[in-house]
């Protein structure tokens, strides 16, 4: 089985050589290799961003940066961590690689169109570079575009929105072809309820892009006409109503955050039961709780708009609607947890990163119940609270199920292993910071900091300072594990088909896979987490 | 690997996308859904303004440039090359016509001092203001669509002459002319909502 050509070494389609066979290769794990290098350039970006606008708010007073250029970072900051970095991350990347393995086929659906969907990421991400250096400055709105803001403001506001509007073609697309390729291509003998949890969530996924991103580019491309032709849609002056582009902007960007953490719970959903050796609890608990949640999650959008002048009955049931969603998420964590009751639990910086998630996103999630009950959200609408909760869920959640998969498939892709202690110290590392970055911001919020300001009162500083220190922490603890991995190529300790003992078909084909993904034909089991055959070996191996 | 193509699977593949396409205008109609709730009144004004021959006129070009699409997909079906060809060349030509309508029609509006900005609008109740804001809003994007619809019919146009689409493989047609009955089918909601509102 070793003898296998990998598909580094065997072009798609043949005969391309040096840059041509990753620039016009059809292959999904070349793609998915190809992302990675992508979204962790602009993560990088992104998170200096990010400090820098900490570092900004340690002091009182100007600290690095003066107020424009600070409205201009935290809208790239935003733009850059939405729309290049967590909507794309987990899909793009290891979606692509894996999707295709775990349900036995050689690539997805549309290969080609897959080629073109990273070309449209690029695409997408040299409009908002080019934004950048040319006009009148960075957009300096916040990555919502609310108008009248964003129509009036002299910023380069319509290149970012392109940019945006382009990365979301890009998004859907992809999501396109997760659909059909779930459909038409799962190797003989794969039911629905055969297919790993991952491609479950990716599947959710998938749908929940291409329901909710047309109404996203409609919105954008709305921002950019009413910029160059000023028609008034949201202008009261020539009748039209603000508010509808919220609710328009959010019919998209709500079930986009969705987007963003669906495919982070199906890869949690992966890693607790390998790393416990039981089969998952509640299986199908899980697939349906990621398609209650693709669903309700798309009815909840104007709970982003309780203080902007709803009616009462519109802010009652978005409310309601809200509190729905949920039921099906903590069905998940519930089902994590009891899978690793009794379990015979292998610690590995994967599983370690997973729990984390758990934690972290339990509380993301909590603090969302306290923003979508409408009395508590008027208390803390706009403040640092707000900035914490996302910050939770998005990065406590999905950045962490993006560092989780990483470690976990990481010798599937390169066929490496890294060092586990480095690892651990920078797991560690990075979620002191995170609590110590985003506690305060809760406590802030609740004190009546608002958002996005430039500064603020001295009773705030003790809190600020606190978040800026944390930030160092965590940046300095993701530098870590970014070294460290990166290190695994020099060491190159090589890594088996199966380290872990997983069972779904991505650890039945070797390390890295070949072209077309698999030796021999693939053999699917009735339930895809069945551990009675590792177990066994385990016990074998004792003794 | 050599596979056989899975045409249920190109099919499900582009539905999907015509789904999105049709989402993309949904908002669109949200958007005069509100604003028809809002202006009554202004919006029976301003489709007074338009010109019902020349919408009926494009409804009708549409609709026939539709079934000629259906047509040639059958005569390539049937191995009827030269067939299908005049079918299409026959829908472009359909699709050109569309355009050149919607150009007058536009070019009357602009003459009559109704569009964005103009100051006949700027004077006017805010409700009229908003219905030639989604006039030619929904109606520009929708000519894009004629556009792009054409394109697709022009490349299956090229790819049928040189034998590239076959009776045994023609979803590349027969995708262009889902496309293009899509176009078809969002005019036909476009069309009541401007030129019929009362």
């Amino acid at each position: 089985m070793e003898q296998v050509k990998s598909f580094y070494e065997t072009p798609s389609p043949a005969g391309l050589t040096g840059i041509k066979a990753w620039l016009l290769t059809h292959d999904h794990k070349r793609l998915a290799l190809m992302y990675l290098w992508a979204v962790f350039f602009w993560l990088v970006l992104a998170m200096f961003l990010g400090l820098a606008l900490r570092l900004e708010l340690m002091f009182i007073g100007e600290t690095i940066m003066p107020p424009e250029i600070y409205n201009s970072i935290f809208t790239l900051h935003g733009v850059i961590m939405i729309f290049l970095f967590v909507i794309p991350a987990i899909p793009a990347i290891f979606g692509n690689f894996f999707l295709p393995i775990q349900i036995g086929a050689d690539d997805v659906f549309f290969p080609r169109l897959n080629l073109f969907s990273w070309y449209l990421y690029m695409i997408g991400g040299l409009v908002a570079v080019i934004s950048l250096f040319t006009g009148d400055g960075f957009a300096d709105t916040g990555w919502t575009f609310y108008v009248p803001f964003s129509v009036s403001t002299e910023t380069n506001v319509s290149l970012t929105v392109m940019a945006a509007f382009i990365l979301g073609m890009s998004s859907m697309l992809t999501g396109l072809n997760f659909v059909t390729t779930v459909h038409r291509m799962r190797v003989k003998g794969m039911g629905w309820l055969q297919i790993p949890l991952f491609t479950w969530s990716l599947y959710a996924t998938a749908w929940v892009q291409i329901l909710a991103t047309p109404v996203g580019s409609i919105t954008l491309v709305l921002v950019v006409l009413e910029r160059f032709l000023n028609i008034g849609l949201f202008d009261p002056d020539k009748g039209g109503d603000p508010l509808l582009y919220q609710h328009l902007f959010w019919m998209y960007s709500h079930p986009a955050v969705y987007i963003m953490i669906l495919p982070g719970m199906g890869v949690i959903s992966e890693i607790i039961p390998v790393f416990s050796r039981k089969a998952i609890f509640g299986y199908k608990g899980i697939v349906v709780s990621s398609m209650a949640i693709a669903i309700a999650g798309s009815l909840v959008w104007a709970h982003h708009m309780y203080t902007s002048g709803m009616s009462d009955v519109s802010v009652f049931v978005f409310s309601l609607l809200t509190f729905l969603v949920a039921i099906p998420t903590a069905v998940k964590v519930f089902s994590w947890i009891s899978t690793m009751y009794k379990g015979s639990i292998l610690m590995t910086p994967p599983l370690l990163l997973s729990l984390i998630f758990i934690y972290l996103f339990s509380v993301g999630g909590l603090t969302g119940l306290v923003l979508g009950a409408a009395g508590t959200d008027i208390h803390v609408h706009d403040t640092q609270f707000i900035v914490a909760h996302f910050h939770f869920t998005m990065f406590g959640g999905t950045g962490f199920a993006f560092f989780a998969a990483l470690h976990y498939w990481w010798p599937k892709m390169f066929g490496i292993m890294y060092n586990f202690k480095k690892a651990y110290i920078a797991s560690i590392l990075i979620t002191v910071g995170f609590i110590f970055h985003y506690i305060p911001m809760f406590i802030l919020g609740l004190q009546g900091m608002p958002r996005r300001y430039y500064d603020y009162l001295p009773q705030f500083e003790t809190g600020n300072f606190l978040a800026g220190f944390g930030g160092i922490l965590m940046v300095v603890g993701m530098v870590l594990m970014f070294t460290n991995l990166w290190a695994s190529f020099r060491v190159r300790v090589k890594a088996s088909s199966d380290p872990w003992g997983g069972v779904t078909l991505e650890w039945k084909v070797p390390s890295p896979p070949p072209l077309h993904n698999f030796v021999e034909e693939p053999k699917v089991l009735d339930y895809p987490y069945d551990f009675s055959e590792v177990l066994k070996g385990a016990a074998n191996s004792k003794g | 690997m050599e596979k056989t193509i899975d045409k249920t699977g190109v099919k499900i593949g582009m539905w999907i996308f015509l789904y999105s396409e049709v989402i993309l205008f949904g908002g669109l109609f949200v958007l005069y859904a509100v604003y028809f709730h809002n202006f009554p009144e202004d919006f029976a004004l301003g489709g007074k303004e338009l010109n019902r021959i020349f919408g009926t006129a494009n409804t009708l070009v549409l609709l026939i440039s539709s079934f000629t699409v259906a047509a040639s997909i059958t005569a390539i079906q049937q191995r009827k090359k030269g067939l299908a060809i005049g079918f299409l060349v026959f829908s472009l030509l359909c699709g050109v016509t569309f355009l050149v309508n919607k150009y007058f029609e536009w070019g009357a509006k602009f003459h009559h001092d109704l569009y964005p900005n103009s100051d006949r609008l700027l004077d006017s109740d805010p409700g009229f203001n908003i219905f030639f804001g989604l006039y030619y809003t929904i109606t520009g994007l929708h000519g894009l669509h004629v556009i792009i619809g054409m394109v697709l019919l022009a490349i299956s146009l090229v790819l049928i002459a040189r034998d590239k689409i076959s009776a045994e493989r023609y979803a590349m047609l027969e995708n262009s002319g889902l496309y293009w009955h899509l176009v078809d089918l969002i005019w036909i909601f476009v069309f009541p909502l401007f030129y019929l509102v009362l």
